[in-house]
């Protein structure tokens, strides 16, 4: 496929709040069951193991008019749970047979009750993950809660799920995860080559579609873009923090690169690189998941980082290894994880004289111009300390 | 409306409060002069408060939730908060976080006045409320003491289930304990413990009783602004002690003697002599103008029966008591049954039982803006306890310390309405029984 093609395809996917692709998915083959899963990371090998469809449920975007979802909240809580209910009360998520709500937050956590209650006929688990990064004890209860999983999954999908089926499927996403790498790598290393809005989508189409689907697309995309010489502009290297949970409107990715600045590392959809190294394909693959988080996983807002010296160790590291000149902190309004977090986040940052800047925004955020003069000063300001 | 209704000034107190202000005068003058006298310090968060297990190790014992709510209580919350924006803190976030780190910025002086001492460890029961964990790291990053966490599943299908059971024991045993061992010298003596769960156990059952009269007509307590000085020693520095059993023996005796009289309850302008509307209220109440607030409510003749936010710091009327016989593992089901780690409809289906147990007229939500853990998906709560119980529920908007938050005037416009809305489906419903 050409870029243009692949990039539109990813764009319809992405404009499509009906899950249409996803809805034939399941009618092609009678039986097909799909669970669905908020931000920011769950297990899905476990789901694609019981023969269903993992599918990323990320709120309404600024497309979506929320008429019902805002009599469910109060006016101080982000915006990605009410266009979530929106979504579900006007049957978009009827092709769901299941959701599961990660630990991520309150208001997620709350979201899950709010479903078990509302939503009475569908399966609802809230995946607990640990905050003990000891093995023998945060693991142990991780692989426990695993196994409750992955026999809720097996009874919801009518699969038994052997050791077999999800060693295969944690192949499939080690595969996934490493296409993924590769595309950050390249996007990393000529970020003209590879815009973020263009990456963002590609990464949302990952949301819907079949893993091996996601994994060839990448893969075209990245013989495609390389296949065609893009402008290479004057832009400052940046990475974004925030966006882990509620989703930056298409607009404000393409602000930030309009403003002056390669967005070289992101925290978008970080459930499909959550895991920093392939899981084992043998042996016990509960134990392995589990390992592979406890040992290798992504530090964000919503874990804890058990130790002062490495609070912000994570997105400096991130900074070093792509080269990034600065930080642009981007987080949802009323995000508890990412407004508590930024200030010790941005401690971190000076004390290695990294600069930093920050603004809020909502899933909903129409007016983009306010964003492109923040982005636009930081990029100038940065490339003015360079000249110095 | 009050028998005793007097000047403002002349607040009408029971004895039980007083003998509380001493205790938590005790404690802040304990924590001010720890340091001097050899002894650590930690801090912990109320709900899920291993008290008992912090008190074999001889810590004196900080609850940071407690100095914002006497802040609040003090009107000095509102300057800890801009102080705390100002160095970056955002705006939306808990200004019960923002009201501590105000205070540390500002030379970190407790409400009785003197500088409180820089905790030795931070025990972080991480449950019911995912900002504790980012609070701890805050308060960490300012402090640079060690840090013990106990990770409490959340129990989002309404049971406590054998893993999470097994896991809060096994991070008592393997980290929890060996670094309260280590930071305070003192070897662990698990028949201490014991002992002091036996204490607790005594003190819950007063506690429930107490909380239980109010099922009565008219109720000799108020369960919420009243029921937030009763659920203090219990819920914070004191559980466990044996001042705190003859605190709650006293208060008990308090409230079967004004029940023997028929009495309503003490309010800051003596007792409430007509009850005319029984409520169930859900969410904490703001601390900033609490006898303002609390007045809204006994001046109409108001008498909150049974709340949910007296339960954030253990749920004991559904049988739980801390058991000497199992002492790790009863740790681990008080802080697993707090209530904000229960689920939305475990929550909803409480909530049910109290508007049924304690003949409530009405539900109203004190919906708070800092606080996520109760306040996201309380808005589908009320619809369905207003359609399980067929009880008019009611919903206002405050906040924990921000000054900011509290609009006396649209509380009040609000509660008012919704005060007569209730009257007159009483009316209609009595109207009905009488034809």
């Amino acid at each position: 496929m050409a870029l243009e093609e692949i990039v539109e395809h990813c764009q319809n996917l992405y404009d499509d709040l009906d899950f249409s692709s996803v809805n034939r998915w399941k009618n092609a083959v009678s039986g097909r069951k799909v669970v669905g899963h908020m931000p920011v990371y769950v297990p899905r090998e476990l789901i694609h193991a019981a023969g269903m469809l993992p599918v990323g449920i990320l709120g309404g975007g600024d497309q979506l008019d929320v008429i019902h979802g805002d009599a469910y909240y109060q006016s101080y809580i982000c915006r990605i749970p009410r266009s979530t209910i929106e979504l579900a009360v006007t049957g978009r998520l009827d092709v769901l047979d299941g959701m599961l709500f990660p630990s991520t937050c309150d208001v997620i956590r709350n979201l899950s009750g709010m479903w078990q209650l509302k939503f009475q006929d569908k399966f609802v688990r809230y995946v607990d993950v640990p905050q003990d990064f000891d093995l023998d004890v945060g693991g142990a209860f991780y692989t426990r809660e695993l196994q409750q999983l992955r026999d809720d999954l097996a009874e919801l999908s009518g699969n038994e799920i052997t050791d077999e089926a999800l060693n295969a499927s944690i192949a499939l996403y080690n595969e996934n995860r490493r296409a993924i790498s590769e595309l950050y790598a390249y996007r990393s290393a000529q970020p003209w080559q590879v815009p973020t809005p263009e990456v963002y989508l590609l990464m949302r189409a990952g949301m819907l579609l079949p893993v091996d689907e996601h994994t060839s697309l990448i893969h075209d995309y990245i013989a495609a873009a390389q296949a065609v010489k893009r402008p290479v502009r004057d832009n400052c290297r940046v990475v974004v923090n925030g966006l882990f949970c509620e989703q930056p409107p298409l607009g404000l990715l393409k602000s930030i690169e309009m403003a002056g600045c390669y967005i070289v590392d992101d925290d978008f959809m970080l459930v499909a690189r959550w895991l920093l190294k392939d899981v084992p394909t043998t042996g016990d693959p509960l134990r392995n998941l589990s390992h592979a988080f406890i040992n290798y996983s992504v530090e964000t807002s919503c874990k804890y980082v058990p130790t002062r010296e490495a609070k912000g160790k994570f997105l400096i590291d991130s900074v070093r290894k792509t080269h990034a000149e600065g930080v642009i902190f981007s987080s949802p309004s009323f995000c508890d994880p990412a407004l508590l977090d930024r200030p010790m986040l941005q401690k971190a940052l000076t004390t290695q004289g990294i600069p930093y800047t920050a603004f809020k925004f909502a899933e909903n955020s129409g007016q983009m111009q306010p964003i492109r003069e923040q982005a636009g000063t930081f990029a100038d300001s940065i490339k003015l300390w360079s000249a110095a | 409306m009050n028998t005793a209704a007097t000047d403002t000034e002349d607040v009408q107190k029971e004895e039980s409060m007083i003998l509380q202000k001493a205790m938590i005068s005790a404690n802040y003058d304990a924590l001010s002069t720890a340091h001097e006298e050899g002894k650590k310090i930690s801090s912990t968060f109320v709900p899920g408060n291993l008290n008992e297990l912090l008190m074999c190790f001889d810590f004196v014992r900080n609850l940071p939730e407690i100095n914002a709510l006497q802040a609040g209580m003090r009107k000095k919350s509102g300057g800890y908060i801009m102080e705390a924006e100002r160095s970056g803190h955002s705006e939306d976030v808990c200004t019960y976080v923002k009201s501590d780190l105000g205070m540390m910025s500002k030379g970190q002086v407790g409400p009785n006045g003197k500088p409180l001492p820089t905790p030795d460890l931070l025990l972080l029961s991480y449950t019911g409320c995912f900002t504790f964990m980012k609070w701890f790291e805050l308060v960490r990053d300012q402090y640079d003491c060690e840090t013990a966490m106990l990770h409490v599943p959340y129990q989002a299908d309404g049971k406590i289930t054998e893993n999470m059971r097994h896991f809060v024991v096994t991070q008592l045993k393997e980290h929890v304990i060996p670094t309260l061992e280590r930071v305070s010298g003192i070897k662990f003596d698990i028949d201490r413990l014991r002992e002091y769960l036996r204490e607790s156990a005594k003190a819950e059952d007063d506690l429930v009783w107490v909380l239980q009269s109010a099922k009565n007509r008219p109720s000799p307590i108020d369960a919420y602004f009243g029921g937030v000085y009763y659920c203090g020693p219990i819920f914070t520095a004191f559980r466990g002690t044996r001042e705190t059993t003859d605190y709650y023996k006293s208060l008990r005796v308090e409230v079967e003697d004004r029940l023997a009289k028929g009495l309503g309850p003490v309010t800051p302008e003596g007792t409430l002599d007509e009850e005319r509307i029984r409520l169930v209220v859900e969410g904490p109440p703001n601390w900033t103008h609490f006898r303002d607030f609390w007045k809204m409510f006994y001046d109409e003749g108001v008498v909150v029966v049974a709340s949910s936010y007296t339960k954030v710091g253990g749920v004991y009327d559904f049988g739980f008591r801390h058991d000497p016989d199992n002492p790790l593992e009863t740790l681990a089901d008080y802080c697993l049954g707090c209530y904000t780690n229960h689920s939305l409809p475990s929550r909803v289906d409480m909530l049910c039982n109290y508007m049924d147990e304690y003949q409530a007229d009405g539900f109203l939500v004190n919906s708070i803006k800092s606080c996520n853990s109760f306040s996201a998906g309380q808005l589908l709560m009320l619809r369905e306890i207003e359609e399980r119980t067929g009880k008019p529920a009611g919903f206002i908007e405050t906040d924990l310390v921000d000054p900011r938050y509290f609009s006396s005037a649209n509380v009040k416009n609000r509660l008012e309405s919704y005060f007569q809305m209730i009257e007159q489906k009483k009316a209609r419903g009595q109207d009905r029984t009488a034809a």
